[in-house]
């Protein structure tokens, strides 16, 4: 059984209609690669997966719990989060808060840990992201792929069932998506299931196994992701990958 | 100067001192704090656009700012007793100032939460805090620190206007100087040491909002 499950997800923004029935499944261990031209609603998606948007319809089914992505009630939707993570695209570090707090926050006032338990969580995400020791900087002095790197350990921290990343290395300088990536890859080699929004073509032929390729609001093609790159069903999909192959 | 007038402006110092730190001192810091608890829910209930709520915050600051604070003061002590209502001179002041200057400062602190980007809203949903736990711990510290040299604008305003309250029987460090004056008419010297005194508590509060910015800012840029 799949571990996370979108049925007939719809949402439009007033006459604007940007998701039109999306359906997908994710198992524990998967790395989910989302693609797809700009407005094809991919961020959308993630962001009504994680109720930062309200869904005209569809249901999602975590943890063989179903719940209404239109109606669902607020304490459902805290449940939900408390099991998942979100990797913005600029971030959205906690400015007022250190780097250790910033990953601690969630774990003491979100799921009333112990200070020391948090720190210690903290501390060990955040040598895996390779900064601990700017535990005590301000995201304000950090690097842009230094500040993702430690979002990624806020989302880390909390032991989440599954990652979201809404184009994690879009805001970023050239030299710094490395960084980044190379965070992300370790994370799927420790077998952590992510569903990952990028542009970067590397990642998502090295590091995915799945590929969801995104038209118009709908999923156009949906496979594993060597299928996907070296034989891709739809027109719409050969026309992309053609696309990206002439870019780089 | 001749020597009468130091002697008097000398013998008046202790007297005046008395009263700023016996009355326009607590009367200040009483109003502030008041102000500022208005301010912060006022402000919250509109960053939230609680319903029916919002309307009545938004009467609040209209009918607030668009009156006098000295006809609101002459209103609340003069006027209400022919209602029946009788209140204290010394908390009508702290009532009135504070209810006033919670308007003001509940644009500022509304202003100041709104300034802070939407993006720390929805991270702090995601690491699994409620709203309250939001605001608490990213969107009101923000706000605060945006708003920090606002704030520190209307507490001195507020300093010199506890001198209104004078003109309700509150014998704070303005009224001392006036029954003073009126025991020895020296106008000019009384009013000069009294506004010397006023400029010089001021003066400190500037220093120290200038310390408290540079405290401010090391998470804000510079280090």
């Amino acid at each position: 059984m799949s571990m996370l499950e979108i049925r007939n997800v719809r949402k439009s923004f007033g006459d604007n209609p940007v998701l039109k029935d999306i359906s997908l499944e994710v198992n524990k261990g998967d790395v989910i690669a989302i693609l797809g031209p700009s407005g094809s609603g991919k961020t959308t998606l993630l962001r009504c997966i994680n109720f930062l948007e309200r869904a005209d319809g569809g249901t999602l089914t975590l943890d063989g719990q179903t719940h209404d992505m239109h109606s669902a009630r607020k304490e459902e939707i805290v449940a939900i989060r408390r099991k998942t993570a979100f990797v913005f695209q600029n971030y959205n570090l906690f400015l007022n808060k250190t780097v250790l707090q910033n990953v601690t926050l969630g774990l003491t006032s979100g799921r009333g840990m112990n200070r020391a338990e948090a720190e210690r969580i903290a501390r060990d995400a955040l040598l895996r992201v390779g900064m601990l020791e700017k535990a005590d900087a301000y995201p304000i002095s950090l690097s842009g792929g230094q500040q993702q790197r430690v979002a990624i350990a806020r989302g880390m921290a909390t032991g989440p069932e599954i990652i979201y990343f809404d184009e994690p290395t879009s805001a970023l300088d050239p030299e710094l998506i490395g960084e980044v990536l190379n965070v992300m890859r370790q994370l799927a080699q420790d077998g952590m299931t992510m569903l990952v929004v990028t542009h970067e073509m590397e990642f998502a032929r090295n590091v995915s196994n799945k590929i969801i390729f995104m038209d118009g609001g709908r999923v156009i093609e949906a496979g594993p992701t060597g299928e996907f790159f070296s034989n891709p069903k739809e027109e719409r999909s050969r026309n992309f990958i053609r696309s990206i192959l002439n870019k780089e | 100067m001749n020597e009468r007038v130091i002697q008097i402006v000398r013998d008046a110092f202790p007297q005046l001192i008395e009263k700023f730190f016996t009355m326009t001192i607590p009367l200040t810091v009483l109003s502030f704090a008041l102000a500022m608890l208005i301010a912060v829910a006022t402000a919250m209930i509109q960053y939230a656009h609680v319903k029916g709520l919002q309307r009545l915050c938004r009467i609040y600051i209209w009918i607030v700012r668009c009156t006098p604070l000295l006809v609101q003061l002459y209103l609340v002590y003069y006027g209400l007793p022919s209602v029946g209502i009788y209140l204290d001179a010394f908390p009508t002041v702290v009532m009135v100032f504070g209810i006033n200057e919670g308007a003001y400062l509940a644009e500022t602190m509304r202003a100041s939460m709104e300034a802070v980007p939407s993006g720390q809203m929805e991270a702090g949903y995601c690491v699994g805090l409620n709203y309250m736990q939001i605001m608490g711990h990213v969107v009101l510290p923000q706000a605060f620190r945006t708003a920090f040299p606002s704030l520190f604008n209307s507490l001195i305003s507020m300093v010199k206007e506890t001198s209104l309250a004078s003109t309700i029987t509150v014998t704070e460090m303005f009224r001392q100087a006036i029954v003073i004056n009126g025991r020895v008419y020296e106008t000019l010297a009384l009013y000069t040491e009294v506004a010397l005194i006023y400029l010089a508590f001021c003066s400190l509060l500037t220093v120290l909002q200038r310390w408290g910015e540079k405290k401010l800012s090391s998470y804000g840029g510079v280090r």
